[in-house]
């Protein structure tokens, strides 16, 4: 029982301190946009690999979400005869949760491992102590940037997703539903009200930066050769996801009280 | 017949001034979630000298390098670097003092998604000095370890020895007022080690820059302290009449503990048993 006891505490310490140099290092990251030097061409680099890179999956996720939602909903609606609601319910299911919450997963997917990976990688082959004797503070050069770089470009990212889901869901009413395509559009712009923007677009501003610090903050950590680079990249994806989806429900409800006094 | 060194005692018994010197620790101690892995180890170097240090695998040797230039932090004790104690030096300071040390990795360490050009020439990029200054610099560095072809080629297309000597040459090209080396001949064939050592001494006799070199390679330590390098023949040779590099001294670490701090004479004249041991 005593070493059960003591085991609970060596755990509960251990994941105590990890949350503080969490915390420690997200201020790092932050406090170092306004410490120079500043990384623009590092920045620049990231935004491409991030944002453009990206793409691709965040178009198709957006399309073929937004088209689903059509669809389910498109067939729901018709039993109410409403099926002309079906353009509101697709935009602002997008614009509010959908679109936020789906691009940060996908970019989560690709980047946080990708950032936890590479920067594991180069811990674990001695290339960030070899940055630090050359002068250089890697949380500048190679942690800041990438924040900074998710944020901008996952807010971006979630407006493109908000466009191509609106435009998928119009795709299947209007050539599998036998919808009026003005009519969806119509009843997606004027079901949508700024709080409904604001909400959508707040989001992904803290998605993007989990993703970026959690990858990051991973990846810095890695212990253990190739299969401490391998254990710190599925971590870095399954804690960024969660975040995402946890820190989706907070932001939801206080976006709720904010703009709606719910 | 080279002077008299000091001998390990002598040392041992110096007054520690830590302005005189580039590198002095006292009693410092480290562990990791473990035994400890350095204790009460106390030295100095000084000007123009090169110290070696030698010890068996896993006996804390990169640990110590990793002290001397603040990318570890001991757990007790006190660290100099430059007259300057680094102990508890916030890292943006640390980072400064760093830009005039030099540091050659075990493994090379060298960035793999940058060209031979840009990881040597990286401190220079990083200050935001000219283009045609940076390729210049690069060159002539490349050109001391003779490698001047690799400029353009990525890390990966080198050989483990290429690697080593793109490291020196990235380590020597601010050239530093202070170098650390970590076991540059580790892992290589007898050849290649040789061209690692004679670049090693060409470097402390033609620019006189003080060294931390670790190894576990006997026969580099050695060779080191009878060797010089030769600015008219372009290449290492034996010192004559079996004399030995004055400023070429030795630190054995064992069990976590410097047991010896001297010169090459004391360490072969002593008496130690593990000592007597580790040198057969």
């Amino acid at each position: 029982m005593q070493l059960t006891l003591d085991q609970l505490e060596s755990i509960a310490k251990r994941q105590l301190l990890a949350v503080q140099e969490y915390y420690l290092f997200c201020w790092q990251s932050v406090a170092n946009l306004f410490r120079a030097p500043h990384y623009i061409a590092d920045i620049l680099t990231q935004a491409d690999l991030i944002g453009v890179g990206s793409l691709p999956i965040v178009v198709l996720t957006g399309f073929f979400t937004g088209g689903v939602l059509a669809l389910q909903s498109a067939a729901s609606l018709a039993q109410f005869g409403a099926q002309a609601y079906t353009g509101r319910f697709v935009s602002l299911s997008m614009i509010r949760e959908l679109a936020p919450v789906l691009t940060g997963l996908m970019v989560s997917g690709r980047n946080a491992s990708g950032m936890a990976s590479e920067l594991g990688s180069m811990v674990v082959t001695e290339q960030i102590d070899a940055m630090r004797a050359l002068g250089t503070d890697p949380m500048k050069k190679l942690v800041t940037p990438r924040m900074l770089s998710t944020v901008v470009m996952l807010f971006l990212l979630t407006i493109v997703a908000d466009t191509v889901g609106t435009a998928g869901g119009a795709f299947v009413s209007v050539f599998i539903s036998g919808q009026n395509g003005t009519q969806y559009f119509t009843s997606a712009y004027q079901a949508l009200v700024w709080a409904d923007i604001a909400q959508g677009l707040t989001k992904p501003l803290f998605f993007g930066f989990l993703i970026a610090t959690v990858g990051c903050y991973f990846g810095m950590k890695t212990t253990g050769g190739t299969q401490g680079v391998g254990r710190a990249t599925t971590e870095a994806v399954v804690v960024s996801s969660v975040l995402i989806i946890f820190s989706d429900f907070i932001l939801s409800r206080a976006m709720l009280w904010l703009f709606s006094g719910i | 017949m080279a002077p008299p060194l000091p001998t390990n005692q002598a040392q041992v018994n110096t007054p520690i001034s830590a302005s005189d010197q580039v590198v002095v620790f006292e009693s410092v101690s480290i562990r990791f979630n473990g035994p400890p892995v350095l204790q009460d180890v106390s030295f100095q170097i000084g000007p123009a000298e090169t110290r070696i240090l030698l010890g068996p695998a896993g006996v804390g040797k990169s640990v110590l390098l990793k002290l001397a230039n603040g990318l570890l932090r001991p757990d007790s004790g006190r660290i100099f670097l430059f007259g300057q104690e680094i102990t508890h030096m916030h890292e943006e300071a640390l980072l400064q003092l760093r830009m005039r040390t030099g540091m050659v990795f075990q493994e090379s360490a060298l960035f793999d998604s940058l060209t031979v050009r840009d990881n040597v020439g990286y401190q220079l990029v990083e200050r935001n000095l000219p283009e045609e200054e940076v390729s210049r610099r690069v060159r002539e560095a490349l050109q001391f370890v003779e490698l001047g072809h690799t400029y353009d080629l990525l890390p990966a297309s080198l050989s483990g020895g290429m690697r080593r000597r793109v490291a020196i040459a990235r380590a020597i090209i601010d050239q530093p007022a202070f170098l650390l080396y970590d076991s540059p001949t580790g892992g290589l064939d007898p050849v290649t080690s040789h061209t690692i050592n004679e670049l090693v001494v060409k470097e402390r006799d033609v620019y006189a820059t003080p060294a931390l070199l670790v190894t576990h390679r006997l026969q580099d330590a050695f060779t080191m302290a009878t060797h010089h390098y030769d600015s008219e023949q372009g290449k290492m040779v034996q010192l004559p009449d079996g004399q030995i590099d004055p400023k070429t001294t030795f630190l054995v670490l064992h069990e976590g503990r410097i047991i010896f701090d001297g010169s090459t004479e004391a360490l072969l004249a002593s008496e130690d048993p593990f000592l007597k041991e580790f040198l057969a």
